[in-house]
């Protein structure tokens, strides 16, 4: 039996067949988290604290627990400390112990028989704090006397004599900076700020907790990754994972934003006090406020450039704040800031700092759109003040295959020399502009990932296959799994069906991220086809009485193969799967596995825009979006992701942003403050998918759903910069700032 | 507070739900009568993801009370697809890609039906702005501008 391991031409994949949860999602049946419900259910509602920092004095739950229907009642008291610092972390952002951290911070909890007896128990708790100085800015939090947020949470490597808040540092790169710099005709330095997005998914966390007495418990909720909720809820509970299964609805959007817990431990809790089913639902005013928004950010960013444009050298200095706890995504952000382009010499230093804003969480390739935005406005501003084109600029410095990359990797095949060539060809480039228009291009860059993974897949007698894998489906991920199924099966794609199991179901999977899904699992899914092929090419062998080595599986069927295979007529999957009880029973591979090999992915945007100079609103008239996206399992899914990604990154740009009052309070938790962009906002989203394959993956797959994030900050920025002849160095550009920017000096 | 009984009409068949005086539409809908197709966004008007017709007018049912319900004409998502046969909008929207996760789709689906009964031929420019009142963060609402305009043709018998 030979099986090629890599595949180019194919039947099924880069086809686009309608998904199979379509029908559910267009007439109202799909069931989200907030849509389950159980018998005997309670309705759980949380107490959050007003103050961005303060000390737990007491908590009096007495009134609240005497009001009729108030079944159970919580707070940290209740949930023993766990060892895992990263799971006490999470642990905290869900209930506070003795100290609030953030506007917004629970710090009880209670389960009624109905909503407004919840909300009523809700008001009767009496909670004494005792207000602590907050910081909410990053630069505010590194100063030595900067109110200290949490004590003792510095790496060792973090220097002494910092504020406590600077919690970690790391640093990136290559070659002699500072030689650089010396052989450079324009050296540049700039400074910016970013603010904290929200990842903004229309439906607010929900779930739904039933736990028995005898200490076992059903968990169902919207989320990204049901096995990590499994793992931080037992570990919360003090549970077995094995007793704990968790589920998961069909998910509202999570963008990053549902790769950690916010309510799922407090449900699971109050529904143990109460001994009842509890539903808990977060309003969008907490969702806001209390479920992870990005990083904010402060960067400064130094390039050398020669007149004919060759990068000589660049020197990054990254602080992120994750708000109240340690974050990690720093280093992300050191790392893929410069990835885009080959530099002879780069340094990037990132410092992590605490501040009282809640915990972040990943959105779409987190930490990258912040420090690529850097790189690529300051290399607009060179190129603008050089008189170089900026993408024939971009291509003279393009990483190529064998290049270092500024975080120590050498690239293979990868796709950003024809992005960028791909976008210079494209009608958008040349187009001409009209007044107060201006145009802004930009590249961006995402690791992409692997990871956890595992899938059965079950051969059924009447010739049909069903998948079984553990990643949530955000955006039509079943249907992708389905066609590299049949595709590598040799069935039709209506043949085969795929359902995201719960955690009992299967190993562990790591969560729905890093634009993992297609990847992974489709890899996993490809090598559980190929370990099904194999049974049934013995199940062949055997009927026909020939040895299972000379059995090949060609186009759906076992064909006899070799000289001394003897002449038998293919025999289709159908027919060997009909057979299967009399050959040795039901026929199934599976695949476990931490897949290696995702392969980068570069996305190159070109932008125009409209300023109106009397209020310095901005309004996108065109947009293009130019994607490596390794080989397309679905297109139109991939064209969803790139033109969703980009519009994401385009109201970061332009609009969103958490504000916080001097005391600390959040001020815009809602959708008319936090403001996303609605239909009558945007141009169409013109796409180019580019298709190089990623050596690591049978079908060449990369993954997609993140890139299209990173570019757009600096692209708008450029666009902006280029309208108003004044260069902008601060995200959201709001119309206030605009304006300032063009009454300004 | 004490409930009031609101008879009502839903998707053509006769209903009658007891709800208290401040409790609104989308949970009476959604918790009390099993139709969860609405979908709570932010519960202030302002994602479009619980919309509902009342009367023939299109709502945010958590902007409307329950209670304003008695005597009138609702038409939720639930009753969109006659039988097994999908309304061409629901056909669309999943031939040409208009919905991601799908929690908007419920909601942008009879938005863009009381589009096409006050308009049936509108420019991209007055789809984009009908549907201004419906966030939708998944998609950057190209494949939904797309999947309207195609419903709308074959709608009016173009295809
Ligand atoms: S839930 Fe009604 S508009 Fe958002
Ligand atoms: S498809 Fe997810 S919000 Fe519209």
């Amino acid at each position: 039996m030979a099986l090629d391991d890599k595949k180019s031409r194919f039947k099924y994949v880069g086809t686009t067949p309608n998904r199979p949860d379509g029908v559910d999602k267009v007439t109202g049946k799909a069931q989200y988290g907030a849509d389950i419900t159980a018998p005997g259910m309670l309705t759980g509602a949380i107490l959050r604290s007003p103050h961005p920092h303060a000390r737990i004095v007491s908590i009096d739950t007495s009134a609240a627990e005497a009001i009729p229907g108030v079944r159970a009642v919580v707070t940290g008291k209740d949930f023993a400390p766990v060892e895992d610092q990263g799971f006490a972390d999470i642990g905290e952002t869900c209930m506070a112990r003795d100290k609030v951290l953030y506007d917004g911070h629970p710090v009880a909890a209670v389960a009624a028989t109905t909503p407004a007896i919840a909300k009523a128990a809700i008001r009767a708790i009496k909670v004494e704090y005792a207000p602590l100085p907050h910081v909410t800015d990053v630069d505010e939090a590194m100063r030595p006397d900067a109110p200290v947020v949490l004590e003792g949470r510095a790496l060792e490597h973090v220097p002494a004599g910092m504020s406590q808040n600077v919690t970690n540092t790391c640093e990136f790169g290559h070659g002699d900076v500072e030689a650089g710099f010396a052989k450079a005709d324009l050296v540049l330095e700039r400074s910016f700020k970013v603010a904290a997005a929200h990842q903004g998914y229309i439906e607010p966390h929900a779930c739904m907790a039933s736990v028995t007495s005898d200490g076992r418990a059903d968990l169902y909720c919207c989320t990204q990754g049901h096995f990590f909720v499994r793992a931080v809820c037992s570990a919360l509970m003090g549970m077995e994972a094995s007793q704990l299964r968790v589920t998961a609805s069909e998910i509202g959007g999570g963008f990053g934003g549902k790769t950690t817990v916010f309510i799922e431990p407090v449900a699971l809790m109050l529904s143990k006090k109460s001994g009842r089913p509890v539903k808990l639902v977060m309003t969008r005013d907490e969702v806001f406020k209390a479920s992870g928004p990005t990083v904010h950010a402060s960067i400064d960013c130094k390039i050398g450039m020669t007149k004919d444009g060759r990068i000589t050298a660049g020197d990054m200095t990254l602080r992120y704040s994750g708000g109240a706890w340690p974050s990690g995504t720093i280093e992300m952000g050191a790392q893929a800031g410069f990835a885009a382009y080959d530099m002879p010499a780069v340094r990037t230093i990132g410092w992590t700092a605490l501040t009282n804003r809640p915990k972040e969480i990943s959105y779409r390739a987190p930490g990258a759109p912040q420090a690529v935005y850097a790189v690529e406005a300051v290399i607009d501003e060179m190129c603008q003040q050089l008189g170089l084109d900026p993408l024939k600029t971009r291509l003279k410095n393009a990483a190529a295959k064998g290049t270092l990359s500024s975080y120590g990797v050498t690239f293979d095949e990868i796709g950003m020399v024809a992005t960028l060539e791909a976008a210079q060809a494209h009608p958008h480039w040349s187009a001409p502009l009209g007044p107060n228009q201006g145009r802004g291009v930009a590249a961006g860059f995402w690791f992409n990932f692997g990871g956890n993974t595992c899938v059965t897949l079950n051969i059924n007698t009447d010739g049909t296959a069903s998948v079984t894998e553990g990643n949530p489906d955000i955006g039509g991920s079943r249907a992708s799994i389905s066609l590299m199924a049949a595709e590598e099966l040799g069935i039709r794609y209506e043949n085969v069906r795929t359902i995201v199991a719960d955690t009992a179901s299967l190993g562990y999977n790591d969560n729905t991220d890093g634009s993992r899904v297609t990847f992974a699992v489709g890899l996993a899914t490809i090598k559980a086809a190929r370990a099904a092929i194999k049974v049934m090419c013995e199940r062949a062998a055997a009927l026909w009485g020939i040895d299972a080595e000379a059995v090949d599986w060609i186009d759906g069927a076992a064909h006899p193969s070799g000289p001394n295979a003897g002449k038998f007529p293919p025999m289709t999957l159908a027919e060997i799967a009909a057979q299967s009880f009399q050959t040795g029973g039901p026929i199934a591979g599976h695949h476990e596995v931490n897949v290696d090999g995702a392969g980068v992915s570069f996305g190159v945007h070109i932008c125009d825009v409209e300023v109106d100079p009397e209020t310095g609103h901005t309004l996108v008239k065109r947009y293009t979006v130019v994607q490596d996206a390794g080989k397309a399992v679905h297109p139109t899914y991939v064209e969803g992701q790139m033109q969703g990604g980009a519009v994401q990154g385009i109201g970061w740009a332009l609009n969103e942003e958490y504000i916080y009052g001097k005391d600390g309070r959040l001020q815009n938790a809602g959708f008319l403050d936090y403001r996303i962009p609605v239909a009558s906002d945007l141009p169409k989203i013109d796409t180019v998918i580019l298709e190089i394959p990623n050596p690591g993956h049978p079908y060449g797959v990369r993954g997609v759903g993140e890139t299209p994030i990173v570019p757009p900050l600096a692209a708008v920025t450029n666009a902006v910069s280029r309208t108003i002849g004044k260069r902008m160095y601060q995200v959201p550009m709001s119309p206030p700032r605009i304006l300032s920017a063009i009454k300004g000096a | 507070m004490k409930s009031i009984q609101v008879s009502t009409t839903i998707n053509g068949d006769p209903v009658e739900f007891l709800c208290t005086p401040d409790e609104p539409l989308l949970d009476v809908l959604r918790n009390r009568l099993g139709l969860t197709g609405a979908k709570e966004g932010c519960g202030t008007g302002d994602c479009g993801a619980c919309s509902v017709t009342v009367n023939g007018r299109l709502v945010c049912s958590c902007l409307v009370l329950g209670v304003e319900a008695e005597g009138a004409q609702i038409e939720t998502i639930e009753g969109m697809a006659q039988g097994e046969t999908l309304h061409p909008l629901q056909r669309h929207f999943i031939e040409k890609a208009a919905l991601q996760c799908g929690v908007c789709t419920p909601g942008i689906l009879v938005a863009a039906k009381s589009l096409l009964e006050k308009n049936a031929s509108p420019t991209d420019e007055e789809v984009r702005y009908w549907l201004a009142g419906n966030l939708c963060r998944c998609t950057g609402y190209d494949k939904i501008i797309e999947a309207v305009q195609s419903a709308a043709a074959e709608m009016r018998g173009e295809v």
